[in-house]
């Protein structure tokens, strides 16, 4: 087996000595999506921040390419699309994507107008972030994934505030970076259907270890 | 596959907030004019007798500079706080302290720059002798940097809390409070014949250090406002 591009050992993280989730293990390979299940309050959004380090571990241990993830192994790693998606209101969509760039580097033959086009955001290149419907806002957060070099996506309900025309367009989006080599870890409370790249899942807030191991 | 090298990120950060100061230039114009109005009613309320108002002319000058960068330090993290940019930044791989240090740079190039330029035309508003005026240009040009940079310290660290602009001036104006007796000493020094050049080094040195020390700290204090 190769080293997974991500893996967890007894990860867990407590809050005033109140268990949010673990201690778990979980591991992903290149090439394949881990869906986090589970209900609202199960943790899969402190999850993932602490997989991002935005939040320190209280137990256990994170690996990148079977190394342990410093800040630096991470950032360099793993993007987080969250709850709050960074766009700046008052810059336009155009300006924002190049912001990114500047901030996490840039993927091999981006070009932003392509990306914009490519989450359905053609002609919308000028126009202020705030000007945007919150499903619009994002796509553009799509957008900007789909531009950086970092192979690991962490996203955190990637399907709320979309149609179904936007959620086949993240799972397009997906099987695409997966094919590219990529990964990606992928909350949701359930109710939407992935798309048809290899997916494992892991359900957070029930006691089923068999699936975490896939 | 570009690497993110750290002088893109901090030029990306300072292109990108000089642009959103410019996209809001009516609110960025605030404290330029706050500053404006004060020292222009202090003609006014004191009368015009020219040797009253040459003796304040330093002090009333360096207090409304002081008063314009703390007015505007209280936005310098807090937008980006609540659109999720600021987390952008602790994912990037980047230091984080060079990028506070992009903003602190915008936020002085902004906020105290514009006065400084306009300092001659004040000075001769309030009758500073003109031979005063260049060091007073010299300590206004070492000392609202580290303004900026002390305030950006106190600023991340109650970025956290809600409505915390009094926190704030009460937080920052102590460590406010040598930079202007320095600065405005040193003028006043100046205006007594006295050579004003050891004053100068010791608020050049408190930049150099600030400017290494002051983004590492805030940044620290971001991280832990944001845990």
């Amino acid at each position: 087996m190769t080293v997974p591009l991500l893996a967890a050992e007894g990860l867990g993280f407590l809050r005033n000595d109140e268990r949010i989730f673990g201690p778990l293990d979980l591991h992903v390979q290149r090439g394949e999506a881990l869906l986090v299940e589970g209900g609202n309050g199960a943790g899969k959004t402190t999850l993932l921040r602490v997989l991002a380090g935005l939040l320190p571990a209280t137990e256990g241990r994170i690996l990148i390419r079977g190394q342990r993830a410093d800040h630096d192994a991470i950032a360099r790693n793993a993007l987080l699309l969250g709850h709050l998606l960074g766009h700046k209101g008052e810059l336009t969509a155009l300006e924002n994507l190049r912001f990114a760039m500047g901030l996490f580097g840039r993927r091999d033959g981006a070009d932003p107008e392509a990306a914009l086009a490519d989450v359905g955001l053609a002609g919308h290149e000028e126009q202020p972030a705030r000007m945007l419907s919150a499903g619009q806002r994002k796509r553009l957060a799509l957008a900007r994934l789909s531009l950086l070099p970092a192979p690991l996506w962490l996203l955190d309900e990637p399907f709320a505030n979309l149609d179904l025309e936007g959620i086949a367009l993240v799972n397009r989006l997906i099987d695409r970076h997966l094919a590219g080599d990529g990964a990606a870890l992928i909350t949701s409370h359930g109710a939407y259907a992935t798309g048809a790249y290899r997916t494992r899942s892991l359900r957070l807030g029930t006691a089923v270890p068999d699936l975490a191991h896939g | 596959m570009a690497e993110p090298r750290a002088l893109d990120a901090l030029v990306a950060v300072i292109g990108r907030d000089l642009r959103l100061v410019w996209r809001r230039r009516g609110d960025a114009l605030q404290p330029a004019l706050f500053a404006l109005l004060v020292v222009s009613l202090f003609p006014l309320a004191l009368g015009p007798q020219q040797t009253v108002l040459a003796r304040i002319a330093p002090g009333t000058l360096w207090v409304a500079l002081l008063l314009a960068s703390l007015l505007s330090l209280d936005a310098l993290f807090r937008a980006d706080l609540e659109d999720g940019s600021l987390e952008q930044f602790m994912l990037a791989p980047q230091p984080l302290a060079l990028l506070v240090f992009g903003k602190v740079l915008v936020h002085w190039l902004t906020s105290s720059l514009p006065l400084l330029l306009a300092a001659p035309l004040l000075a001769e508003l309030l009758y500073l002798p003109r031979d005063l005026l260049a060091p007073l240009l010299w300590t206004l040009l070492l000392g609202t940097p580290l303004l900026s940079l002390i305030g950006a310290v106190v600023v991340a660290l109650t970025v956290g809390m809600r409505r915390s602009g009094m926190l704030l001036a009460l937080l920052a104006l102590p460590l406010y409070v040598p930079v202007l007796i320095l600065g405005a000493g040193t003028v006043m020094v100046a205006a007594d014949g006295l050579p004003y050049g050891g004053s100068l080094l010791l608020l050049g040195a408190g930049l150099a250090m600030l400017l290494v020390l002051a983004p590492l700290a805030a940044a620290s204090a971001l991280r832990i406002a944001l845990t």
